[in-house]
């Protein structure tokens, strides 16, 4: 057993070097995502500031600011702050419940006047970094012992269960994996997650009859679209054909044929990549996934160099988190899965996301700036 | 610490494996596009661009309104118009403009155009103008290769075939609002054409009348002629729906108003509770509205003190005055503080602390009992009578005659007046009740306010043995008011001898050798007719005024002179139909009220056919 590293101030670097350790590139990255972004709905708003460039734009900038914050932060407060955050997000999501059933109606937020807080997506973050937490303190030895996985499967599936009676299937299946993987990156052994998918394959039937009506719907809609052509199979379809018709160059900005594809109700939010799909072409659209594939790659080498667990665990659930919004949000709208209304980060018009991203973007760069800080295997007070 | 070290490369082995997993599926997603955007641009293309399935929403026809005896009071008739679609003229302006050289069309209309245009999905077609001429048709015909985009078909307009005359009950369709879009999910109001409700039974009953949209999806080319139709399923017609309006009575009551500035009637059938005719003038032109209405119009309408919009019968309200001296008997009668027969003595006046509270006529009416005191209208008797009640009693009676309170008429806007108790003016007005203000309102003045449906009501629960009947419009199974299915009307548990007590009062209004509106019998031989006047101030007298008489002087301000008000019943001895004239600012409910419910209720005797409701004869309504 090693013996408990003293928490000397040395221990944690300065500000002034910590502005310095800040990955800026990654900063870069994620801020030209966020430019794509607000000239796209310049382009949705048919060339205007007006409904939704301007906003996206403001609140690409506080969050920055908010995220370059979120890194000066001390990783160990995090780490000490770990737990009691989950509970916290966990318990707003029962309040919202709670309302929701007195409201008779879908309630997912919290209405703090000045925002309208999602709990589901920052349960996101709050899971992340509870499982870096736990597993943490756990050394492989530990993490073999099937008594020890009680534990952090309790701690994905009980957000997961509340998430799915809001009910929002989305982002229950978003968190499910999210949490998959930390179980994964955190050392469980392969063959459990085999025995998992096979038990949850068997389960496959109940869960069928548990799905709401119009969520059923929306899997008989993306296997056969046309049989709702008014409904989401309208959107499957002309959003296939806006893509698909932008071809290898597209149609120049702003001039997206599908008349500034004002069939999309969605074209701001959810069917923002069609748009940019349509307008710039697959070259466009590719550059794009590379801008993705350029800060997973960034994020996930932040995690490999990350000398404490909690500190890599972290920096890569971030990344992953990020990585499948972009994966889901595409196949959604190229025709490969079912619209499940999850938004392209930094690019769809709309907060909560992109609170959740910046937030998650803000633990990464802390993950960096932290990646010789030791922490104690159980926090100590600071 | 080889502990810590097993751990970091377990996790670094599969942190790559993650990271590189999410790398591939994006490669995965760069090959979705390449087949999208590349492998199947050109099928794309084409589907974008020339061959497409155009969903189309049928739009069912709008239920037709008819009156109790099948007579069409809303239509629809078929109307030559022209249509765009966006998606197929490209530009809509040029093409608009282009248009414009053939058929007349202005700056504004093409910008309205555009607007509506931009605002749909590209291959709903927008109306570009209605009510074409058959040369307008031919011309525009015979150019359509030069217009892309462009479509000839007809429609169908609403009509009012007696607009104004049944403009207040009927109402009039109007296009779709932001706010309404909001509020339903029907896929039809997101059709750039689609009229809805905007007042009175139009709206009231719109689901009704609207139906379900149909579906039919067709094939069309590049130019956008319509190659076949796929498949189409079927909508579901807007309901017809039958007034108990009769209209007949209604025109004569409009025509009976016409020459008063402001004034409202109604006519009610007292055991049933249906509006025969509801009558308001001002009015206005519903078809005015089917096309969007002018500005100026607009501000015309909605300027006008008059307010030729409102449907005074139920929205405006006026103290009740004279009129609510039959409440007012009834309470005491019912919490037994005065029966028939007591007698009141009146010197012209009443005293009360240091307040005095006048009788109309000045010089006094000497000692009465019940049936005079209403047929001379005695203000000091019912003085008497609310100040031995109190106002919470009185407060309650009134209600259940209807005054106060919504009466759940199946038109929209219905106010519910105001009887004030001393709750009431606590909560409201954070004072406490005076004695004084139970006088003023057991004479309908001070805060009473009713509004003549509300004294229609109340006529019709007072002669119809005291049954709480509700007033409704729509008859049948799609009636939102339970009378208007059919139901029988509970009782109000009022006694009989004292309704037939303040009967016998409004009898000798009319027909007494003392009464207020003697002047207003029936003229026809073996029928009576029984009512009451109401005069009711619309300010206070101050004492300087009536010293020197100033308020009855014919020389003030018409919005200073007093309301004239009557109400009546018909024929006394078996009651058949209550009616209510409210005159606004008419001075005097004898002088000038009565006399056009006389009329009326003569009109309604002589249109009863003995009088069985005639069924529904929807098949003389024109159908679109």
């Amino acid at each position: 057993m090693a013996s408990r590293p003293s928490l000397a101030p040395a221990s944690g670097p300065g500000l002034g070097e910590k502005l310095l350790a800040i990955n800026w590139p990654l900063v870069a990255l994620v801020t030209l995502l966020g430019l794509v972004g607000y000239g796209l709905l310049y382009s949705a708003g048919g060339g205007s500031h007006t409904p939704w460039a301007a906003r996206h734009g403001i609140r690409l900038v506080v969050m920055l600011g908010l995220m370059i914050a979120l890194a000066l932060v001390d990783i160990r407060r995090l780490f000490a702050l770990a737990y009691p955050l989950y509970a916290l997000v966990l318990l707003m999501l029962v309040a919202v419940e709670i309302v929701g059933s007195i409201n008779k109606g879908a309630q997912r937020w919290i209405d703090l006047g000045f925002i309208q807080l999602q709990p589901s997506e920052l349960m996101k973050l709050a899971l992340i970094l509870a499982l870096a937490r736990y597993f943490h303190a756990a050394y492989l030895d530990e993490v073999r012992r099937p008594l020890f996985l009680l534990p952090p499967v309790l701690m994905i599936l009980l957000p997961v269960g509340l998430v799915l009676k809001q009910p929002d299937l989305g982002t229950a299946v978003m968190l499910g994996v999210v949490g998959t993987a930390m179980l994964f990156l955190g050392g469980v052994a392969l063959w459990k997650f085999l025995l998992a998918g096979a038990l949850a394959g068997a389960a496959l039937p109940i869960a069928w009859s548990q799905l709401h009506d119009y969520q059923r719907q929306r899997v008989y809609t993306f296997l056969d679209p046309e049989s709702d052509p008014l409904g989401s199979g309208y959107h499957i379809i002309q959003s296939k054909i806006a893509i698909g018709s932008g071809g290898l160059w597209g149609k120049g900005y702003l001039e997206g044929s599908q008349a500034q594809l004002s069939f999309l109700p969605e074209k701001h939010t959810d069917f923002a990549f069609t748009m940019l799909a349509e307008e710039t072409g697959f070259l466009g659209a590719v550059a794009v996934l590379g801008l993705v594939a350029a800060i997973v790659v960034v994020g996930t080498g932040i995690a490999v160099r990350a000398e404490s667990q909690f500190t890599r665990l972290l920096a890569a659930g971030v990344t992953c988190n990020f990585a499948l919004y972009a994966l889901v949000n595409v196949a959604m709208v190229t025709g490969l899965i079912p619209v499940v209304g999850v938004p392209l980060p930094l690019v769809s018009y709309g907060g909560t996301a992109m609170l959740t991203v910046m937030l998650g973007f803000g633990l990464l760069l802390n993950a960096q700036v932290n990646r010789e800080t030791t922490i104690p295997r159980f926090p100590v007070d600071l | 610490m080889h502990q810590e070290s097993d751990r970091t490369r377990c996790f670094r082995r599969r942190a790559l494996l993650v990271g590189g997993a999410q790398l591939a599926l994006m490669g995965g997603l760069a090959v979705r596009l390449w087949q999208l955007q590349v492998r199947d641009a050109e099928s794309y293309r084409l589907l974008a661009e020339e061959n497409r399935i155009n969903q189309r929403l049928t739009v069912p026809p709008r239920g037709v309104i008819v009156d109790r005896r099948g007579r069409p009071l809303a239509v629809n008739v078929p109307t030559y118009r022209v249509r765009i679609v966006r998606e197929q003229a490209k530009d809509v302006r040029k093409v608009l403009e282009a248009l414009a050289e053939i058929v007349p069309l202005d700056e504004a209309r093409i910008d309205e155009v555009v607007q509506l245009a931009k605002a749909q999905r590209p291959f709903v077609p927008v109306t570009v103008r209605e009510n074409l001429s058959w040369e307008e048709v031919a011309r525009i015909a015979v150019r359509t290769p030069d217009l892309p985009g462009v479509l000839l078909d007809s429609g169908l307009v609403r009509r009012y075939p007696h607009g104004p005359a049944t403009a207040h009950v009927v109402g009039y369709v109007g296009p779709v609002s932001q706010a309404e879009l909001e509020r339903e999910a029907d896929p039809l109001l997101r059709l750039p054409d689609l009229r809805i409700g905007k007042n009175g039974i139009e709206q009231a009953y719109d689901r009704e009348l609207r139906g379900r949209a149909g579906l039919s999806r067709v094939e069309v080319n590049a130019i956008g002629r319509e190659i076949r139709e796929i498949d189409r399923r079927e909508g579901e017609e807007g309901a017809d729906l039958q007034l108990s309006l009769d209209l007949d009575l209604q025109r004569y009551c409009m025509e009976r108003l016409a020459d008063q500035e402001a004034a409202a009637a109604v006519v009610l059938e007292v055991a049933t509770g249906a509006v025969l005719a509801m009558a308001s003038v001002p009015t206005y032109d519903p078809g005015a509205f089917a096309g969007g209405l002018s500005p100026a119009l607009w501000r015309q309408l909605t300027t006008d003190p008059r307010h030729p919009l409102f449907n005074k019968c139920i929205r405006g309200t006026y103290p009740p005055g004279s009129t609510f001296k039959m409440i007012t008997a009834i309470a005491a009668l019912e919490a037994g503080v005065a029966t028939p027969s007591t007698e009141v003595f009146c010197p012209g006046h009443m005293s009360l602390g240091n307040a005095r509270f006048h009788c109309w006529r000045p010089s006094g009416h000497g000692r009465l009992a019940l049936v005079q005191a209403l047929a001379q209208s005695c203000d000091v008797y019912f003085y008497e009578l609310a100040r031995r009640v109190g106002i919470d009693a009185l407060a309650s009676v009134a209600r259940r005659f209807g005054a106060g309170v919504r009466l759940g008429i199946d038109l929209p806007g219905e106010k519910p007046g105001l009887m004030p108790d001393s709750r009431w003016k606590r909560e409201r007005l954070k004072q406490p009740w005076q004695k004084g203000e139970t006088l003023v309102c057991g004479i309908g003045q001070g805060f009473v306010s009713m509004t003549p449906l509300q004294l229609a009501v109340m006529t019709a629960r007072l002669c119809n043995g005291g049954r709480e009947v509700h007033p409704w419009v729509v008859r049948g199974p799609h009636a939102h008011v339970s009378e208007g299915k059919g139901r029988p009307a509970p009782s109000l548990g009022v006694s009989r001898a004292n309704l037939e007590a303040v009967l016998k009062g409004m009898f000798e209004v009319v027909n007494g050798p003392r009464g207020t509106a003697k002047a207003s019998a029936l003229p026809l031989p073996g029928v009576y007719m029984a009512g009451k006047t109401g005069t009711s101030q619309v300010r206070r007298i101050t004492k300087a005024e009536r010293a020197v008489g100033a308020h009855k002087r014919k020389d003030r301000p018409r919005e200073e002179r007093d309301h004239a008000l009557f109400v009546c019943y018909a024929p006394h001895d078996r009651p058949r139909y209550a009616v209510a004239v409210v005159v606004e600012h008419g001075e005097s409910g004898a002088k000038a009220a009565a006399p056009i419910a006389r009329d009326i209720m003569v009109e309604a005797l002589r249109l009863d056919p003995s009088r069985e409701l005639v069924p529904g004869r929807l098949d003389m309504a024109e159908r679109g």
